[in-house]
């Protein structure tokens, strides 16, 4: 769609987008092409020689054990995060939109932890499994359960976990209740008449209705466990016990920042922008699609 | 609802009411145990029911700070200051400089307009996150580390806030720009006159979500910043939780939780209206 109704200034229009330009140009272009030049070079860690290696920092992240094991946590950590986030926020739509009175209260209550940071959210959860005094953790012990997140590598995983999934519940919900309420009222009714009850109804004829909005979540969400939740490690377990935590974003600002390996930290930052552009652009074609439907 | 299934609606009810009560209980937990005595919350079972203790915790936390080796005595209402400088900021800054940048894209034919758009998309792709190091290095070599310039100005650019202008110029009626033309408006008292007004709601929408995003960064201060003055309140928790050899001062470090959930958590919930449109047309 282009404007008919245009103005003309040799110099105006320039002006207007040169402050989004310079930022975009300074601080994302330029460090990503760092990156990129960087990723292919051996430094040492006071910067005082490099040498030209081809794609060695790559081929030996991909040999490196941790690597693997990090990027296979990380996968496995945002298929649950995805996949937990949206089914409650989904059956949870579900329910709000079937309710008549109250639904907007509900609503309010249920959108609220969207503004709460990921290093906030971290530190409630961390503080609700604390070993000694958290009572969730209190609870589990009488189950049975020994919770100690601080030296079970599995427990912890699981504490990261449930902090993401509270975290990005209430914005899954937004969504699919906007996704539910859009669909048409005629359409379910003609179901009813036709003898269907709710269940059947939900998986023949809202469930699919609502695919485009699942489909788009789905990598929003994939997005936010791979790069927002760097708060939430960061501030609970710190990558450990024993790297249990160790997602790829974590380990990128680790290695690069901490541990000064230059070449191998940028080496993860390419692969890491590749996963972001292939997420992008899985997104954008899928909603011009949509908007051709 | 299409038929009337009165245990249906109950369970519906049930469900939710559970649901409410799962996602605000670590809140409840959180601000109970934000007023009580340290020596109440080293034990389990920690308190269920507010304590006695909320007035001193807030008052101590707020304007003495916690006297920790690593937050360092810095008093919360500094690090609220700080937070709030740069989320008001960063959510002004990403408004204005998309919004022209928008108008531009618009209401202007210019060489490259097509690369400039481009250019703007490409900020979608690059989160900080993979970028850590060479930002970190840009920034220290324009001298621009602890400082609110370089906490705020490198988040300004907004490929998200630009395309939700474009979409919304795209919808004013052509005749508005014709009429303000015949009249002798320039570009820039149109956009200042006619498309600013017209744009509130979206200005709304996008400020509470900017506000949220600027106030709740995590990494990019955390490279930015290693002067105590600069700290921020979601930094500060950090800080405080990770404390060497010793427990954590759980009422203090709780309150300060409350206190950086507080001012997001209150715009969006008093914006509520423009907060769920702003989330709905920035993924457009």
């Amino acid at each position: 769609m282009e404007k008919r109704a245009v103005f003309r200034s040799p110099w105006l229009p320039l002006a207007l987008v040169m402050p989004q330009l310079v930022i975009t140009f300074v601080f994302f272009v330029w460090p990503a092409s760092q990156a990129l030049y960087q990723s292919v070079l051996l430094e040492d860690p006071f910067g005082l020689k490099s040498q030209f290696v081809w794609f060695d920092n790559f081929t030996a992240l991909f040999r490196n054990r941790d690597y693997l094991e990090s990027f296979s946590r990380t996968a496995v950590f945002s298929l649950l995060v995805a996949g937990f986030a949206m089914g409650l926020a989904l059956l949870m739509a579900v329910m709000a939109d079937r309710v008549i009175k109250g639904a907007t209260g509900y609503k309010t209550m249920l959108i609220w932890p969207y503004a709460v940071a990921p290093a906030v959210a971290g530190a409630l959860w961390v503080f609700m499994f604390n070993p000694r005094i958290g009572i969730v953790a209190y609870m589990l012990h009488s189950l049975g359960y020994d919770w100690n997140h601080q030296i079970r590598g599995r427990d912890a995983f699981a504490l990261i976990t449930i902090a993401a999934v509270w975290k990005q519940i209430s914005y899954n919900f937004v969504f699919f209740l906007a996704g539910l309420q859009a669909i048409p009222r005629s359409l379910i009714e003609a179901a009813a008449i036709d003898g269907a009850g709710p269940t059947k109804r939900f998986w023949t004829i809202v469930f699919p209705l609502l695919s485009p909005t699942t489909f788009f979540l789905l990598v929003v969400n994939i997005v936010y466990a791979f790069f927002d939740t760097f708060g939430i490690v960061h501030a609970t377990t710190s990558g450990g016990p024993a790297k249990a935590t160790e997602i790829l974003v974590y380990k990128v600002f680790n290695d690069g920042f901490i541990g000064l390996d230059l070449g191998s930290s940028a080496a993860q930052s390419v692969i890491l922008m590749i996963i972001v552009i292939a997420l992008t652009v899985v997104q954008f074609r899928y909603i011009e699609r949509r908007v051709a439907y | 609802m299409v038929e009337r299934r009165s245990l249906a609606t109950l369970l519906a009810h049930v469900v939710l009411i559970l649901g409410i009560v799962v996602v605000a209980f670590p809140i409840w937990v959180t601000f109970v145990a934000s007023t009580h005595h340290a020596k109440d919350i080293m034990t389990a079972p920690i308190p269920l029911w507010p304590g006695t203790q909320f007035f001193e915790n807030y008052r101590r936390l707020l304007f003495e700070g916690l006297i920790n080796p690593t937050a360092g005595g810095v008093p919360m209402w500094r690090m609220m200051t700080n937070s709030f400088i740069m989320a008001m900021i960063i959510a002004l800054g990403k408004i204005f400089v998309s919004f022209i940048a928008a108008f531009a894209i618009v209401y202007f034919r210019f060489p490259f307009r097509m690369v400039v758009f481009w250019i703007i998309f490409m900020t979608l792709m690059l989160p900080v996150e993979v970028r850590i190091v060479p930002t970190f290095k840009v920034v220290a070599d324009l001298g621009m580390l602890n400082s609110y310039a370089g906490l705020t100005i490198p988040l300004i650019a907004s490929a998200t806030a630009t395309f939700l202008f474009r979409q919304f110029f795209l919808t004013v009626p052509d005749e508005l720009a014709e009429a303000a033309r015949i009249d002798g408006a320039g570009p820039v008292k149109f956009m200042k006159d006619i498309l600013l007004p017209l744009s509130r709601t979206n200005l709304a929408a996008l400020f509470v979500i900017m506000f949220t995003f600027g106030w709740n960064q995590y990494l990019w201060p955390l490279l930015m910043t290693t002067d105590r003055q600069y700290l921020t309140v979601v930094m500060g928790i950090q800080r405080m939780i990770n404390v060497a050899d010793t427990d954590p001062q759980w009422p203090m470090v709780m309150a300060a939780v409350i206190l950086a959930m507080l001012p997001p958590v209150a715009v969006v919930l008093l914006m509520q209206r423009w907060f769920i449109k702003g989330l709905v047309e920035t993924e457009k």
